[in-house]
């Protein structure tokens, strides 16, 4: 399988040759549709891994390769989501999914001559996360539940070939977020997009991901990697069985050495 | 518990007593000034206080008729100079702002001066533009400007400075440039505090100009004010507080307005949290 996204052996220090080595020989491969998930400690560098792989960051030493290219700059073949939904309030809900078109140059240039096709292909984003018909409401008229599906429909509108989503159920309530997990389930089965999750909820990993990734505490590397092996289609009630709780138990045990080693 | 329930229904049918009907905040405004010139009226009675040090509100209404003309007059000179000085700092005070917001190092470089700038009295500035100028309206709109452009700047600026980085970051991992993220969030996000301080900018501007037009002009209400104090004609100084107030409180009235015309938004969002 060709890998979509490679990092090897990745230091990045933030601010300076005396600043904080956020991770420091990190290295993981994700193939091209896989679904993975990075669990690890709070402030061990999952968000710095997401900026490297977008290309917010660049390392200081190791290479970043997305979709056969070393990362030297922003790439736009991925959308981002995050816990915080960042839609903007004075643009309805339709126009803040509509906003990665006017940024992206493939779709900046064509989206006066076609907004219509665009507007349908919105509207039925919002469809599939369950906001049909929502569009025209403002993002502070939705529930938390709601503007963090939005948020999905702006991360995919652009068609990437790579989510890359920042403990995006992080502030949701549990019952929202198994909802949400679901959706996000059915988007990476119907579009075959690539997703890359940073989440410290390990139920969540084990029940969306083909492959977890364990880091250590900061500066983080990739203490171990597991294959999930639960087939898909994946029901909440797989969260029952019990090779279930037994990874989920596993993964615990890790972090848990991972925090105390650091 | 029914007959309770019946005869709330029953009462609410026939029409309130008045003073339900009264809607009393909408009203309050109006109550709480009248009030004031109630108090005032009853002070001067009962202090006997003479009109050349405290006139009587009564009296003061009365210059205001007995001098209508001048009064009518000067108010437009003082709008005019206060308005005109206003619209310079919105443009000058916008461009600036978003100038010092744009880049950190401009911001590093100019926030000193400009603080160090706005502790200057503007007063200690009329002479100077007096020098340059001469007396009259151009250092009134200006005294007017650089009073009021201040809070302008450093409201835009702080609008583009507390972008939530993760909002940046989603639209720049897209190849968003800089210019996109100040059009795109930048301005917009900035908007409510830009029209947030013209209510601030608005109510400076009149101490501007009426500061320059009492020092250095022959017009404006702020010269009507000093030449009638000179003749001892202190109803007529009143007069003037109050064709001051007046305009004071119709232009925050229209800010006010504008900004909840113009930023609904920002009043429903978590912005205003
Ligand atoms: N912009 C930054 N400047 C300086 N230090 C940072 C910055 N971003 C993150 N860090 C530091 O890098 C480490 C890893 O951060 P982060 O990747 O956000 O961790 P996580 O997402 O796993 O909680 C933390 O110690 C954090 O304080
Ligand atoms: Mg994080």
């Amino acid at each position: 399988m060709p890998h979509l996204v490679s990092i090897d052996n990745v230091d990045m220090r933030y601010g300076g040759a005396g600043g904080t080595l956020a991770v420091s020989g990190l290295s993981l491969k994700v193939g091209k549709g896989e679904f993975a998930a990075v669990v690890g400690p709070s402030g061990c560098g999952k968000s710095t891994l997401m900026k490297l792989v977008t290309g917010l960051h660049i390392p200081q030493s190791g290479v970043v390769v997305v979709a056969g290219k070393q990362v030297t700059q922003p790439v736009s073949i991925v959308g981002m989501a995050f816990q915080n939904p960042t839609m903007l309030p004075w643009r309805t809900t339709l126009d803040n999914i509509l906003l990665p078109l006017e940024i992206v140059d493939k779709h900046r240039r064509r989206l006066r001559a076609h907004r219509r096709e665009y507007v349908e292909k919105a509207e039925h984003l919002l469809e599939t996360v369950g906001l049909k018909g929502f569009g025209s409401k403002f993002p502070w008229q939705l529930s938390g539940g709601m503007q963090q599906r939005a948020n999905l429909c702006r991360a995919l509108i652009h068609e990437p070939e790579l989510l890359m989503l920042d403990e995006p159920f992080g502030a949701l309530d549990a019952f929202t977020r198994e909802e949400l997990w679901c959706v996000i389930r059915d988007l990476h089965a119907a579009q075959g997009v690539t997703i890359i999750l940073v989440t410290h909820d390990l139920r969540e990993a084990t029940f969306l991901a083909d492959r977890i990734f364990v880091m250590s505490a900061r500066p983080g590397r990739v203490l171990k990697e597991h294959v999930v092996p639960f087939a898909r289609p994946r029901a909440l009630d797989v969260m029952y069985e019990k090779g279930f709780n037994d990874m989920v138990q596993e993964l615990h045990g890790e972090i848990a050495s991972a925090r105390v080693a650091a | 518990m029914s007959t309770v329930a019946e005869n709330t229904a029953v009462s609410a049918a026939p029409p309130k007593p008045l003073m339900a009907r009264i809607n009393w905040v909408k009203l309050a405004p109006w109550l709480y000034t009248i009030a004031l010139f109630v108090l005032w009226e009853l002070l001067v009675i009962v202090l006997q206080t003479s009109p050349t040090v405290l006139p009587a509100p009564s009296r003061v209404f009365q210059a205001v008729a007995q001098y209508w003309s001048p009064i009518w007059k000067n108010s437009l000179q003082t709008l005019y100079t206060t308005t005109l000085g206003f619209a310079i700092a919105v443009a000058a005070g916008l461009a600036l702002g978003i100038l010092v917001g744009w880049s950190k190092a401009i911001y590093a470089g100019l926030y000193p001066l400009m603080v160090g700038f706005n502790a200057i009295p503007k007063v200690a500035l009329v002479p100077i533009l007096v020098i340059w100028y001469g007396i009259g309206t151009i250092p009134a709109v200006l005294t007017a400007f650089l009073i009021s452009f201040f809070p302008i700047v450093v409201n835009v600026a702080t609008g583009l400075a507390t972008i939530e980085p993760e909002t940046e970051d989603v639209l720049r991992a897209l190849g968003a440039k800089k210019l996109d993220i100040l059009l795109k969030v930048g301005i917009p996000r900035s908007m409510p505090y830009f029209f947030g301080s013209l209510k601030v900018a608005i109510t400076l501007a009149f101490v501007g100009s009426v500061v320059s037009e009492t020092v250095a002009s022959n017009y404006g209400l702020g010269n009507m004010m000093s030449s009638a104090q000179s003749q001892f004609n202190v109803p007529l100084v009143f007069a003037g507080l109050l064709a001051l107030a007046v305009e004071g409180i119709a232009m925050y009235a229209l800010m006010a307005w504008i900004e909840r015309r113009m930023t609904g938004w920002a009043h429903r969002s978590s912005m205003s949290h």
